[in-house]
């Protein structure tokens, strides 16, 4: 499905990868490693289109995705460093205002149940009141209601999250990957995802 | 992509309606600013009428560069930005919902206040409707052509100033003929030339302000 040929990828100067190439096919799980500062959060941003690499392209299902652009966004959920909430604005909102923006339908009653399967507070509280981990919660939400979406870039999921928030986001991984779908992840931690093919992505 | 538009649109709505103030300080400074020059200059009242229009305009240009910094600064630092390029909607509709979103918030209201300022100069009622129209045209492209300045200066130290030197030429031509319409319908003339001028001009920046909104925000956020 997705295909990475060549990629050089520069910041401030430095390189931080050249001639990256690897294939992403369905029902694989790809882990990029690497420590602090060795172009993970890059490396995503370049796969999902937020950047363009130095060199080398990205294709998408055999098309170059700065051709795609939108029809290519349509098929992937990008969660990235920051957790995309609104403060102002309630845990609900937040969900079913980023589900509408990426084209997926999300009724009140699946918005309410994505949100207590995550084990947020329910009512009109706004993210502003949450602590770090339950912001990274409501934004990993999306998760529940994204699964006919085919690819996941996530970028360090696993931030701030207790053990059984972990879990469950864990378990979503293996099913989404069981299920034919393709997901891309960066973490620190040493994760625990059962999936039948894993590829991992070493950089620096 | 229209229920895109309309969501982003419903967004920044409802994310206004929750900070208030932010609304009011723009909306506040308008009022401020115009209503200083009367003190300023006296109570003359030829004076007054005469300056009514440049005077009204200029408060409003200011008063909507005072919002522009917060266009897209913080959905930049909270990701959203990111996730609305991201979205299934092109980034153009997305630049357009949020331009709109921002006139309606910062742009309409000083609309709405205008005559109750001209009050202030004394200007003859039969102008209040030039002044109001002219607005109207003008107000919408102020905020197209300044959301072209804040998507490029997004995320620069410093961007606050360089957003100002880098608006304030472009916002030139729509001040010549905002104000002048008015000055021409208060010197007994018909002021369709420059009000025609100001909706090509809205016509315009409408077209392809959009499109070079988009093109500055993938370059900020790389």
């Amino acid at each position: 499905m997705l295909e990475a040929s060549d990629l050089d990828c520069q910041r401030g100067g430095r390189a931080l990868f050249r001639n990256l190439s690897f294939a992403l096919r369905g029902g694989e799980l790809l882990r990029v490693a690497g420590a602090n500062g060795s172009g993970k959060t890059s490396l995503l941003k370049i796969l999902c289109g937020l950047l363009t690499p130095d060199q080398g392209e990205v294709r998408w299902r055999g098309e170059s995705i700065r051709r795609l652009r939108e029809d290519y966004a349509r098929n992937l959920v990008y969660l990235g460093h920051a957790p995309a909430v609104k403060d102002d604005l309630t845990a609900a909102e937040n969900l079913s205002i980023a589900c509408t923006l990426t084209g997926i339908e999300a009724p009140a009653q699946s918005v309410h149940e994505a949100l207590a399967r995550y084990g947020l507070p329910a009512g009109e509280v706004p993210v502003r009141k949450l602590s770090q981990g339950q912001r990274r919660r409501a934004a990993l939400a999306r998760l529940l209601l994204s699964q006919g979406v085919p690819l996941w870039l996530l970028d360090e999921p696993f931030a701030a999250l207790d053990a059984s928030a972990a879990r469950l986001t864990e378990e979503l991984i293996a099913s989404h990957v069981a299920g034919g779908g393709a997901v891309a992840y960066t973490t620190h931690q040493e994760a625990n995802i059962r999936a039948g093919v894993l590829r991992v992505v070493q950089l620096g | 992509m229209i229920a895109a538009a309309r969501c982003i649109v419903a967004r920044d709505l409802l994310l206004a309606l929750r900070r208030r103030s932010d609304v009011a300080t723009a909306l506040l400074f308008f009022v401020i600013v115009a209503s200083l020059f009367p003190l300023g200059v006296g109570a003359e009242p030829n004076l007054l009428r005469a300056i009514a229009p440049g005077v009204i305009w200029v408060a409003a240009l200011l008063s909507s560069m005072l919002s522009l910094g917060r266009l897209f600064a913080a959905d930049h630092a909270d990701g959203t930005l990111e996730q609305m390029l991201l979205g299934a909607a092109p980034v153009g509709i997305v630049a357009a919902a949020k331009v709109l979103a921002h006139w309606l918030v910062s742009g309409l209201p000083l609309v709405a206040i205008a005559p109750l300022i001209a009050l202030q100069y004394d200007l003859p009622a039969p102008l209040y409707g030039t002044l109001v129209l002219s607005l109207l045209l003008g107000t919408p492209v102020l905020s197209l052509i300044g959301a072209v300045g804040a998507a490029l200066t997004l995320g620069l130290r410093g961007g606050g100033v360089l957003l100002s030197l880098l608006v304030l030429p472009l916002y030139v031509p729509v001040l010549i003929f905002g104000a002048g319409s008015v000055d021409m319908a208060a010197a007994g003339l018909s002021p369709q030339g420059q009000l025609q001028l100001l909706a090509a001009m809205l016509v315009a920046s409408a077209a392809f302000a959009p499109w070079a909104i988009a093109a500055a925000l993938r370059i900020s956020t790389e």
